[in-house]
């Protein structure tokens, strides 16, 4: 009998974690019960990007998109949906502003808007399953290079399509494969980068768990491109499932005849290890990346020599990002002019990016290249919750800069955004508020960096901490006036003077709020943040004329810092006592406890 | 492996991945509401997957729906083709459904002494 129904479960990180594998379960067993196992279909997909939903599931050929979805829900959805053909409504994705039904996918602004090339399988095919790889032309163009393109006509495509490196520098992958290609000696490598370690960011966490096919069959044409043999993918330990997926993909691949020794009888041997780091931030820097893989400690060392002629265990070593790899297939497949219809002149394709922060879909979207911050975070991000104002976006994670609001109508590229400060990086996103304060911001990516500072230069191993030392002053009310001039001073001399790329990105969230909210950094130190998040600069009040005593907050307090008698208001806070932490605030029914300056 | 077992695979793989693109020259709708499950329409809906699956049809989709009115009637089909009035059939048991398939889905005559409705 043939299928009717393909139930689509998103079994990336994030539902899995909503506890999506419960759902599958019981829907399986609610399917069985009804006698309908031979009709629907369970298929376990990777993130198909909104996962602040989670559990998603999407029901084919209806097109009905299931949002929060829990065990419980199971026996309805079956029962209504797919035995008598009625989804359950109160299930179903419903935009913000209109509240109507959506019913099929492109109805959602959310993915209207999107550009899918490299997720195109994420959240469609079951990633365990080569077949459904196969069926989506997987191999094809692997297939296609090794019996009709030379090594150098693959280059040359690659080249030709203007791909380039989506770790966040942007280097031409083309030209890069040229370098490696042309470096003499008859033993090379392949390694895959997957090393995410920006926070927030999880974009290759979900190619690789969603279509991992799809980073080998990269890895392997780029491997035939430059003749390298062996290939390594290096990931982050702390990325259980996308390392499963990819054993499991590898295994499958190599069953198949598609990967190891004379892949698809054409003379042509390409394997791949999994090689698991153990969540350094600068082993994503390419150096140090293969001085991991080597056993060495992960540190980087100066280039020239680059890794393309003196790489692994000394030989010619292309490395590129996960993403990267993922628009490979698509490019040899649809060509060169194809690919640069999408996208800029100077970044054609498309970009994954990871949304995070004060917006409303949080999760993960693919949009064309020059599509611009404000369609984003406005259109398919939906905004920011509870009407508030957008004040500024990080993007590139800890290396990145932050981009106020009166840039959202720039159109994203690498130029465009390095040109504001910030950078491409992998693609987080982070969107902020009015709550959120440019300062405080500053000092946490600088904690991060100062902590992920492998220590092998000086200007980024001391003048990291010397930097989160003033911000920790000025955050705590303590800054001195000559406190931003020495920030400027250092983050400019550590971008210019450190090893890798970690330092010579590192000040850049510190370097870009002083471009653009230095009257933020100027107010605390006169002992205000405008944002109140600063704790050390607030204090917390209860309005008299609008408590009612009714005796929360005083429950509520951890430290037992609010006196006041039920029935009998007004309440009052012990401000010496108080801890700042904003319960009282949360719990007060009556909206009555404010936060003020603390001088 | 080689290319053209590759080729096969995908040819085989493909038709399991049709449901997933929205793409589909025929729809049929089998009336899935109470009275319909209660006159039948189940074994109505195995019978058009099973005859669909052993043609190996690839461009249907059977899909189902809630009551409709016509309980007298039960189980209710309809079949959408494209470019084409969509035709209600009443009263349809699984030999019927078997005969819609081949003389309606696939040559294109509906199956008339059965057909209750038909609309623009």
């Amino acid at each position: 009998m043939r299928t009717r129904l393909d139930v689509l479960i998103c079994a990336g990180a994030a539902c899995l974690s909503a506890h999506s594998a419960a759902v599958r379960d019981a829907l399986a067993r609610e399917i069985e019960a009804h006698g309908l196992s031979d009709e629907v279909r369970i298929v376990e997909t990777g993130c198909m990007g909104p996962c602040e939903l989670g559990p998603v599931m999407l029901v084919y050929p209806d097109g009905a998109f299931y949002i929060h979805v829990t065990p419980e829900d199971a026996a309805e959805i079956v029962e209504e949906h797919f035995l008598k053909g009625r989804p359950v409504e109160r299930l179903l994705w419903t935009t913000p502003e209109a509240r109507r039904i959506a019913e099929q996918r492109k109805q959602v602004p959310f993915f209207a808007k999107q550009r899918k090339v490299v997720l195109k399988n994420c959240g469609l095919i079951d990633p365990e399953n080569i077949e459904e790889y196969i069926a989506t032309d997987g191999y094809a163009a692997l297939g296609k290079v090794l019996t009709e393109m030379t090594p150098t006509a693959v280059a040359e495509t690659i080249a030709a399509s203007g791909l380039r490196g989506r770790g966040g520098a942007g280097f031409p992958t083309g030209k890069k494969w040229g370098f490696v290609a042309g470096a003499p000696g008859p033993e090379k490598y392949v390694v895959c980068n997957a090393d995410e370690g920006d926070p927030g960011a999880f974009m290759d966490r979900a190619l690789l768990e969603g279509d991992p096919h799809a980073v080998l069959e990269g890895m392997a044409i780029a491997a035939y491109a430059v003749g390298a043999n062996h290939g390594y993918i290096y990931v982050r330990a702390e990325y259980p499932l996308a390392i499963n997926r990819v054993e499991a993909a590898l295994a499958a691949a190599h069953r198949m005849g598609l990967l190891g020794n004379n892949i698809m009888e054409t003379g042509f041997s390409f394997d791949i290890e999994v090689r698991m780091g153990a969540g350094a931030f600068v082993c994503g820097e390419e150096t140090a990346l293969i001085a991991s893989l080597e056993g060495h400690r992960g540190q980087p060392r100066p280039r020239p020599p680059y890794p393309a002629v003196e790489g692994l265990f000394g030989k010619p070593t292309l490395i590129n990002n996960v993403e990267t790899f993922g628009n490979v297939r698509h490019i040899i497949l649809n060509g060169a002019d194809w690919f640069r219809s999408i996208g800029t002149e100077s970044s054609p394709g498309t970009k994954v990016f990871a949304l995070s922060g004060k917006v409303v879909n949080t999760g993960l979207v693919e949009v064309p290249m020059g599509t611009t911050l404000r369609e984003l975070i406005f259109e398919i991000g939906g905004g920011i919750p509870d009407g508030k104002e957008f004040k500024a976006v990080q993007t590139g994670g800890p290396s990145g800069g932050c981009i106020p609001a009166e840039y959202l109508d720039t159109p994203i590229d690498y130029e465009s955004l390095q040109e504001l400060g910030s950078i491409m990086g992998s693609g987080g996103m982070i969107v902020m508020d009015a709550d959120n304060c440019m300062v405080n911001l500053a000092r946490f990516f600088l904690e991060f960096t100062a902590n992920e500072s492998c220590g092998k230069c000086i200007p980024c191993r001391v003048g990291l901490p010397a930097m989160l030392e003033i911000l920790q002053r000025i955050t705590r009310g303590d800054g001195r006036a000559d406190d931003i001039d020495k920030l400027e001073r250092l983050g400019k001399t550590i971008k210019t003077a450190s090893l890798c790329g970690l330092g010579q990105t590192a000040p850049n969230p510190v370097l870009s709020t002083l471009r653009y909210f230095r009257d933020e950094y100027e107010e605390h130190l006169v002992g205000r943040c405008r944002a109140k998040e600063c704790t050390a600069l607030i204090r917390y009040w209860i309005d008299p004329e609008a408590c009612r005593g009714c005796d929360q907050c005083r429950r509520a307090c951890p430290v037992g810092a609010i006196a006041g008698t039920p029935g009998n208001p007004p309440y009052a806070i012990d401000a010496e006592a108080c801890v700042r932490c904003g319960t009282c605030r949360e719990v007060c029914p009556f909206g009555a406890v404010e936060i003020l300056d603390r001088r | 492996m080689n290319l053209e077992q590759l080729r096969k695979i995908r040819e085989r793989a493909a038709k399991e991945l049709n449901l997933r693109s929205g793409k589909a020259r025929v729809k049929v709708i089998v009336g899935m509401g109470t009275s319909g499950i209660a006159a039948g329409a189940r074994d109505v809906l195995a019978a058009f997957l099973d005859e669909i699956g052993k043609r190996e049809l690839t461009d249907i989709i059977v899909t189902q729906s809630g009551e409709r009115g016509l309980a007298s009637s039960e189980p209710v089909v309809e079949v959408h083709l494209e470019g084409k009035p969509t035709v209600v059939y009443g009263h349809v048991t699984p030999e019927l459904a078997r005969r819609i398939v081949s003389e309606h889905l696939v040559n294109g005559n509906p199956v008339t002494d059965h057909v209750i409705e038909v609309r623009e």
